[in-house]
């Protein structure tokens, strides 16, 4: 196609003699734009943010956005660590821990059904299902697992069923690396479909969500430093003031409500995306969940 | 006699304790766009402006410039109410909600705050 349309608009020129030569500056150009398509996607997109926040904060460690806006702050960095040694929310997570062991009715546990007994495996999703046409999210797995062996499906509202068992279930992931892929014309149509949420502004205030964490990210709005995009999906479910359970997909509502917009549901196509999108940025930060937040 | 100077001097004794409330009173009455721009779920100024010749304006924000010498920045008045209603409109990728546009504030209380900031 770019090669026909390359030798068609030589040919209007009518002078043979330069046509070769032309003919093949254009080819080169159509190649030239078709590799640059080639490599414009999810990877240049994840590059081009790594770039900015790496210009903009010399001085971080990219590992450290692990800690969300933490990193912009060493006395909150300090209270955090120390709150960290002793969480006010240990009792949530053997709650959660309890949750994972109770086998189901049928005997099974999670670990049966999940690959790798359920260790290690977190920083894959969310993940595109081809066969589902898809995004799963990890917490879309848990459910799964349970419907797999028989039992209802926790609503993913409930912070004190699916918070809870996410909370604990997502520790035996830590350290793990995120790893999202977008494979596929349809992954890829899920990946843009998140990244259009990201990025248009929306709500009465007009905000998107890169406004605030990637643009503003380590401004402060009053005294609250504005987290960035960067690690922010890496750290899920955070517990708020040391007891408030929050998930990702808790914390996407909350933001929609700030900016005066009617939220999707959580687990709705729109909020799975856009996890797809959000996580997939994180590629290559370590993961660390249930973590306390302010 | 005796009877009414004693009453006489209850009554300036009452006077004299409640005249300084009343004198209190009166100074500490801000204008009324100072209360929209620092209400969080009005004008919410300070969520990312600074007013450094307000001394209540305290923990600003940082992202938006701090609101100082503002008639000499806006000589035309109307260029800061045209801001304040819609800041996409001189550009497109603020940071700014359009408090007017939008309607998170009537044209009123858009007035009453392109007063006080004004003043800045």
């Amino acid at each position: 196609m770019g090669y026909e349309s390359a030798t068609h608009s030589a040919g209007l020129l009518g002078e043979k003699e330069k046509m070769p030569r032309l003919v093949l500056a254009m080819a080169a150009f159509a190649l030239a734009i078709g590799t640059a398509a080639a490599i414009a996607g999810p990877e240049e997109d994840r590059l081009k943010v790594v770039n900015y926040f790496k210009n903009k904060y010399a001085d971080i460690k990219l590992d450290d956005y692990t800690y969300g806006a933490l990193v912009f702050d060493p006395d909150a960095r300090a209270h955090y660590d120390s709150i960290m040694e002793f969480p006010p929310f240990a009792a949530q997570l053997e709650k959660g821990k309890a949750l994972w062991q109770t086998p189901f009715k049928n005997g099974k546990t999670y670990a049966d059904c999940l690959p790798n007994g359920g260790r290690m495996i977190a920083g894959h999703y969310p993940m595109f299902d081809a066969r589902q046409g898809r995004v799963v999210t990890f917490e879309n797995i848990l459910n799964a697992c349970r419907e797999a062996n028989g039992e209802a499906p926790y609503a993913y509202d409930d912070m004190d069923t699916m918070g809870r068992l996410s909370a604990y279930a997502r520790t035996l992931s830590d350290g793990m690396r995120v790893d999202i892929k977008v494979e596929g014309e349809a992954a890829r149509q899920a990946f843009e479909d998140g990244k259009r949420t990201y990025y248009r502004r929306v709500g009465q205030l007009n905000f998107s969500c890169a406004s605030c964490h990637i643009e503003a990210a380590g401004n402060r709005l009053r005294s609250e430093r504005l987290s960035p995009v960067l690690g922010q999906a890496t750290h899920w479910p955070v517990f708020r003031a040391g007891e408030r359970l929050v998930t990702l997909q808790n914390r996407y509502v909350g933001c929609f409500r700030q900016v005066r917009q009617v939220p999707d549901e959580i687990n709705s196509p729109r909020l799975n995306n856009l996890e797809y999108f959000h996580t997939y940025l994180s590629n290559g930060l370590p993961m660390k969940a249930s973590v306390f937040r302010k | 006699m005796r009877k009414s100077f004693s009453a006489g001097v209850g009554l300036l004794f009452v006077a004299t304790l409640c005249a300084p409330a009343v004198l209190a009173a009166e100074p500490a009455k801000p204008p009324p766009g100072k209360g929209l721009v620092f209400d969080s779920s009005k004008g919410n100024c300070l969520a990312c402006h600074a007013m450094p010749t307000i001394a209540d304006a305290e923990q600003p924000g940082d992202s938006g410039p701090p609101l100082i010498a503002m008639n000499a920045r806006f000589p035309d008045i109307k260029a800061l109410r045209a801001k304040i209603w819609d800041a996409t409109a001189s550009n497109p990728d603020t940071f700014m909600p359009p408090f007017g546009k939008h309607k998170v504030l009537t044209e009123e209380e858009i007035d009453q705050i392109v007063d006080f900031v004004y003043g800045l």
